[in-house]
């Protein structure tokens, strides 16, 4: 990657992050987060349900304040940059707009920013031949499959240029063979623009085949327990799953998830609902 | 992938389709009429009064004359009269002597409730969209008001409409506002549903672009609530009708439906048809204004899945 890497585009000093207010019992969903990422970095975190991964993406994309430490995203205040639109969003699900065709539905970022019709029209074009969805502009989402769907949600997301990608678990809901095509597409596509990417995933081998690295978190508090180096060569393609290299880092990370206690009731879903929802009642509010 | 999506076409954009679609329900619609008068006339064959056909002199075991096996009170013919005198009585003069058919009288009277109900519809409508968006961007005034909302509802509109009418005077004012107090509910209701009924994540997705509460309401909240607005001005629109018909009398109207309804209910003993021609006047005006509202709901949710149904 070329561009400045002497300053970095997130940094996290001292994070925590208490949800409950009232009579609630409170609930500290992050305890001292120290994190930097640089630019055009692709970093994974990685965690059990209920580790605050998802919130820690909110905190740094200003959906969620944080309840203490500092957040700077692209040298800046994070809700400063949020207002600045330093970054993109892609969820679990893609937050498609039923009543937008997929063209449509790309151009809304660009609308709420006010850019001119010709400049929107010509964005969205090309950020559909990046996805590779150029054919699809007049459909509807309810015609798409799960995997175009979300590929529509990150043309969306990378429609305004942003310095930073935050990804919340975009390719969970879909098949084990959609979410490897989708895992080389992300990173033909963060290759092609050279954005940062922050990337929420409870797969470890999706994290280890996409990052440069691997944020490891333990639940309860949620803290980050272990930062691993992937070293794999780029690019990266069918044979590094194949590779020693790869299957040694799978078993690292699986190691310090177990080592954070976070193999036990790894698929135990509920938790992370249950935080997720918080999440999302806590940002509705804010 | 180019197959997933052709596997999931809209099938009511398919011409084919939606043609043989048309003509199946103009055969259900036939097929319902054609029931309706069955039973209806069936009822009076077997329970109501003796009947000869025109012209026919009366006579022992003469074919022209049935006489029904059973006498039923609701089957005579001053409580269910024979269809095809209803659609007589359209054909001929409304009144004596009057060279307009009841058919082109109802027609006029008709379309001048219409007009008021129309106009009560509008601006309920605006009245219910206005209010909903106050309660849902403030719960304050959500848990103040929607009480009253609710029982304003509970007042019977025959109540309340000498009011209204003694109020804002007998003309067609105090119409339009019993037409807009009728209608303006099921929009509030459904409207505050649908206003919330977005997607947190959405509403999180224009948090990060840092949209305006304006852009937020403009681009998500209306356009995710259209189909509950939709659904509320379909109520709204028979709703406004009755409103319309109600205040007509309240307000001493004599062009509209109310009027002809009221005058032919004074002489239903001497012409009983008249007052079913009325109803059937009533009926229809109210199924022409629910099309139309159907009709804008299909234009405007076009390309949305679900959007044929309902």
């Amino acid at each position: 990657m070329t561009g400045p890497d002497q300053q970095p585009i997130v940094r996290l000093s001292a994070v925590d992050k208490v949800f409950g207010r009232g009579g609630q019992p409170a609930t500290t969903a992050l305890e001292g987060i120290d994190l930097e990422i640089r630019r055009g970095e692709f970093v994974s975190l990685i965690g059990p349900s209920g580790c605050g991964k998802s919130t820690l993406l909110r905190v740094i994309g200003d959906l969620v304040p944080a309840t203490r430490g500092d957040v700077v995203v692209n040298g800046k205040p994070a809700a400063k940059a949020r207002r600045d639109r330093d970054y993109g969003i892609v969820f679990q699900a893609p937050v498609l707009f039923e009543w937008r065709s997929v063209e449509d539905n790309v151009k809304l970022p660009l609308e709420i920013l006010g850019r001119p019709p010709a400049e929107r029209a010509k964005r969205a074009r090309e950020m559909l031949q990046l996805v590779e969805l150029a054919d699809f502009t007049r459909h509807y989402p309810y015609q798409l499959s799960g995997g175009m769907q979300q590929r529509v949600a990150i043309a969306r997301a990378l429609s305004i240029e942003p310095a930073l990608l935050l990804m919340d678990e975009p390719f969970g809901a879909l098949d084990e063979m959609t979410r490897e095509r989708m895992n080389s597409e992300v990173l033909r596509i963060w290759e092609r623009t050279g954005t940062t990417i922050v990337f929420v995933t409870h797969s470890i081998p999706e994290a280890v085949f996409l990052s440069s690295r691997v944020v490891v978190m333990s639940a309860r508090p949620g803290r980050i327990t272990k930062v691993i180096d992937i070293d794999l060569p780029r690019p990266r393609d069918l044979e590094t799953r194949e590779s020693r290299r790869y299957f040694e880092l799978v078993t690292e990370v699986r190691e310090a998830l177990r080592a954070g206690g976070g193999l036990e009731g790894d698929d135990a879903d509920g938790g992370g609902v249950a935080s997720e929802e918080r999440t999302l009642a806590e940002g509705a509010v804010g | 992938m180019a197959t997933a999506a052709a596997a999931r076409p809209s099938i009511a954009r398919e011409p084919a389709t939606a043609g043989r679609g048309v003509g199946r329900t103009a055969l259900i619609y036939l097929g319902v009429l054609v029931a309706i008068f069955v039973i209806w006339e069936g009822v009076k064959f077997l329970g109501g009064v003796p009947w000869r056909m025109p012209g026919a002199l009366p006579g022992p075991n003469n074919p022209a004359i049935w006489n029904p096996p059973f006498r039923w009170d609701f089957a005579n013919d001053l409580r269910l009269p024979h269809i095809w005198n209803i659609l007589i009585a359209l054909g001929q003069p409304f009144q004596r002597g009057a060279d307009e058919t009841l058919a082109q009288y109802l027609f006029g009277a008709a379309l001048y409730t219409w007009r008021e109900a129309a106009i009560g519809f509008a601006l309920g409508a605006l009245l219910g969209l206005v209010l909903a968006t106050t309660f849902v961007h403030s719960r304050l005034l959500e848990r103040a008001f929607v009480p009253y909302v609710i029982a304003s509802q509970t007042v019977p509109i025959i109540a309340l409409a000498p009011m209204i009418a003694f109020a804002f005077g007998q003309n067609v004012l105090a119409v339009v506002i019993i037409a807009t107090y009728l209608t303006f509910f099921p929009v509030t209701i459904a409207m505050i549903r649908g206003l919330r009924s977005v997607d947190p994540r959405a509403v999180e997705l224009m948090r990060s672009y840092a949209a305006s509460p304006l852009q937020v309401y403009l681009k998500v909240r209306l356009p995710a609530s259209l189909p509950y607005l939709f659904t509320a001005l379909k109520i709204s629109a028979t709703a406004s009708i009755v409103g319309a018909i109600i205040g007509e009398d309240a307000g001493s109207i004599d062009e509209g439906l109310g009027r002809v309804i009221t005058t032919f209910n004074q002489y239903y003993a001497t012409g009983p048809e008249k007052l079913w021609t009325a109803i059937l006047a009533a009926a229809l005006v109210g199924i022409a204004f629910y099309l139309v509202v159907r009709a804008a709901e299909l234009f405007v949710l076009r390309g949305r899945p679900g959007a044929a149904a309902g």
